[in-house]
């Protein structure tokens, strides 16, 4: 079979769900429990030594609530993105594809400073449960953006030529769990004393 | 109609070699790499155990093979043994094979909706075999820290003494988890998206259904691990302290983790295990299965179900009490829909005008020996019995009762059934029954012993009893010598299968479509089947088990014929 041959599997739909987007829910849902199998151990552990409040304090929770902001403008993004790709503007939603895009790139360079000075101080990732989990849980959620990010400008590119517009609902839908997973992550690991 | 056209756009010349054995994206060439490459690590898990019963049968000899086992080299042999059988053996043969291969033909369509993705699972998944195996040359050699990687013993290279073998195991686990991920949901998607016109979801057969509840199940219960082996790493690497009560950490977290994981993976492998049962059940007794949809209702149990019972490996590790009696409650619960499927398929023998053919030998000997498990983990599953049993070579035997029958003794029915279908040639009746029985006999013979010298106190993972006072227990070495012969016996008759394998793709009497006059739709196609499967897309008309019908000429009514 040629690399874009698409089989007569891939064009059904018994359940009346687009097969791209049943995919990507079932890619979120797996994610979720690698996710919640994660914050599950953290909040075991975080309940049962109320010392690390002390190491909680010293998170940058100005450069978490300022990502917190861009993760959510981007998700805006994403959903303008998937209302012109319904209408069928591909280039429209590249663009604003691209700006989601954006986003991500953002909220990775702000964590760069915020881990940098982190480092800086002497927190790293050995020193201490705290941020063991600390560095852990934002750091597989931030090569999340990453790939996110990645994925979202090889669709950009595509729907820029009118093509595969199906999947700028999808990988908005990833983005928007990226972004959920933030939301939790956010006052878990920044406000929670 | 529109289907068809695009079909006939499918036709294509024939690519060459490395593109047609690997980098196919056809679903029976992906089922064909899960499959040989599932054989080949059972042939290397099956020399490891030769290996280590070889220890223990005629202690502290020289292996011939392999030269003297050493504590260091015993404790990666059975660390390797068990990964291997468990991840590079059961799983892609079980579900990763027969999946591939038969989920799209048993739902009537060509191929897997994402074939891409499911080629690149195949890669990955051949990725961290190589990984897993490149273990064993590294310094240090392959893990040892048993399959369970338990920390702290896990953890840290000072204790495992295998610290890079630790690291590229944990690797090449989680690169499989992706790889079955990325296959499973694939499985999934097809599933519910891609079936023939006319197939409602109780005319999807049975072994169909198992096989996308275990990868449901697996989807499920993998991703607390995957976060898990992604701490471990660090802890092994970095110096975190997320398990080491050292630096802070809980080595129980690990086993919740990984039981969390480890108790559903049973049913994981078991349900498709027990739907290829099911199918041939069903042709080899030519009746309809008894109670399709409470098979349905009590695997959905099932399903649920395990994801409550995993403490029941945690008994003797310190957890509290109150916790042990509700996990034991849960254990005994889930024995009752599992009971259930048994007497399900023994309802359904029952009356029927049964053949003995190979695969349906297989089929009952997964029955009879997968009985004898399940009745031994009650024992192990209560946690009174428990305190003493846990970690005894009981445990081993009835971990093997029920892991020889789902890995084993079901892949032997379905490789004898589907053989026909997937190389176009009927594989030798009587070197078949002399492998099963060839089989079966030594399998009983290896682990009843074990049952015996574990109720008598011998704990596993010990190199040699000899070497502690307070193991060495010289009146059983006669048991440990006969449960080695055994495994010397079993080994061997499987030179007759490999045989019979590969000798019949040349030389077996050539297959027609449809030799077990079965009724799903994969027996509708010619065998082996065509690029794309399908001359004509089916319909389907009716579920999948019309069997013994009096008013009809033959005594079965294909799911794809009008009437
Ligand atoms: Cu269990």
């Amino acid at each position: 079979m040629s690399a874009t041959a698409k089989p007569i599997a891939n064009t059904r739909s018994v359940t009346g769900i687009p097969t791209a987007r049943l995919i990507t829910w079932w890619v979120i849902a797996s994610e979720i429990v690698i996710f919640g199998g994660l914050l599950a151990a953290y909040l075991m552990h975080r309940l049962g030594h109320p010392e690390w409040a002390a190491s909680a304090s010293h998170t940058n929770t100005w450069a978490g609530a300022f990502n917190t902001f861009v993760l959510l403008t981007s998700s805006l993004c994403a959903v303008l993105a998937h209302k012109a790709a319904d209408a069928l503007d591909g280039p429209r939603a590249a663009r604003l594809l691209r700006l989601t895009a954006l986003g991500g790139v953002i909220f990775l360079t702000v964590k760069g400073f915020e881990w940098t000075t982190d480092i800086r101080e002497g927190f790293v990732i050995s020193s201490g449960g705290f941020w063991s989990y600390y560095y852990t849980l934002a750091g597989l959620h931030g090569l999340h953006v990453l790939a996110g990010a990645v994925i979202m400008l090889i669709v950009a590119s595509d729907a820029a030529k009118n093509r595969e517009l199906q999947r700028v609902e999808c990988i908005g839908l990833y983005w928007h769990f990226v972004d959920i997973v933030w939301i939790f992550l956010f006052p878990l690991l920044y406000i929670a004393r | 109609m529109s289907e068809q056209v695009q079909h006939a756009g499918h036709d294509h010349p024939e690519p060459g070699f490395f593109l047609k054995y690997c980098w196919s994206t056809d679903h029976k060439m992906i089922a064909m790499q899960y499959l040989f490459t599932g054989m080949a690590m059972a042939m290397i898990g099956g020399f490891l155990a030769y290996v280590f019963r070889m220890q223990q049968g005629f202690p502290n000899h020289y292996v011939p093979g392999f030269g003297l086992v050493t504590p260091g080299r015993y404790n990666e042999v059975v660390t390797m043994h068990g990964t291997i059988m468990i991840f590079w053996v059961a799983m892609p043969v079980l579900i990763a094979a027969f999946g591939n291969y038969l989920i799209p033909l048993m739902i009537g369509c060509d191929d897997m909706a994402f074939p891409r993705i499911n080629r690149l699972s195949y890669q990955i998944f051949l990725l961290s075999a190589i990984v897993l195996l490149g273990s064993f040359l590294v310094k240090g050699g392959a893990f040892g820290g048993a399959w369970t990687a338990y920390p702290p013993l896990s953890a840290s290279g000072a204790y495992n003494l295998t610290p890079i073998g630790a690291t590229l195991w944990l690797l090449a686990v989680a690169l499989e988890f992706v790889a079955f991920l990325l296959g499973g949901i694939n499985f999934t998607v097809t599933v519910m998206n891609s079936r023939a016109p006319g197939m409602k979801m109780f005319d999807i057969p049975i072994l169909i259904w198992m096989i996308v509840l275990a990868t449901v199940i697996f989807m499920a219960s993998a991703g607390p691990l995957i976060a898990g082996a992604v701490m471990l790493l660090f802890d092994q690497t970095m110096a975190t302290g997320f398990y080491d009560p050292v630096r802070g950490g809980d080595p129980l977290l690990w086993q919740h983790l990984f039981w969390f994981f480890g108790h559903p993976e049973v049913y994981v492998v078991l349900l498709p295990a027990m739907g290829i049962v099911a199918e041939i059940i069903a042709v080899f007794a030519r009746k309809k299965l008894f109670g399709y949809k409470s098979m349905l209702y009590s695997t959905w149990g099932v399903g649920i179900l395990s994801f409550v019972v995993w403490a029941h490996h945690q008994f003797v590790a310190g957890i509290d009490p109150r916790m042990a009696n509700v996990f034991t409650v849960t254990t005994l619960l889930i024995s009752i829909p599992v009971a259930e499927l048994v007497f399900l398929y023994i309802a359904t023998l029952y009356g029927g005008s049964i053949r003995l053919d190979t695969p349906m030998l297989w089929a009952l000997g997964f029955l009879a020996e997968f009985l004898i498990g399940g009745v031994t983990g009650i024992f192990l599953g209560s946690s009174g019995t428990d305190i003493y049993l846990h970690d005894t070579y009981f445990l081993i035997a009835h971990f093997h009762y029920t892991f020889v029958p789902i890995a084993i003794i079901s892949v032997f029915a379905g490789i004898t059934f589907w053989y026909p279908k997937m190389f176009g040639r009927m594989m030798n009746e009587t070197l078949g029954k002399i492998h099963f029985w060839g089989t079966v006999i030594p399998f009983n013979v290896i682990f009843i012993p074990l049952f015996m010298t574990g109720m008598a106190g011998d704990q596993r993972r010990i190199y040699s009893y000899a070497q502690f006072a307070e193991q060495s227990r010289p009146a059983l070495q006669h048991l440990r010598t006969t449960s080695t012969i055994g495994l010397l016996v079993m080994l061997s008759f499987q030179l007759i299968f490999i045989f019979n394998f590969f000798w019949s793709m040349r030389n077996g009497k050539r297959a027609e479509a449809n030799p077990w006059r079965s009724t799903t739709l994969e027996w509708t196609v010619p065998s082996p089947p065509p690029h794309g499967n399908f001359a004509e897309l089916p319909t389907v008309y009716r579920g999948p088990y019309e069997y013994g019908l009096p008013g009809r000429a033959d005594d079965y009514w294909p799911q794809n014929a009008p009437n």
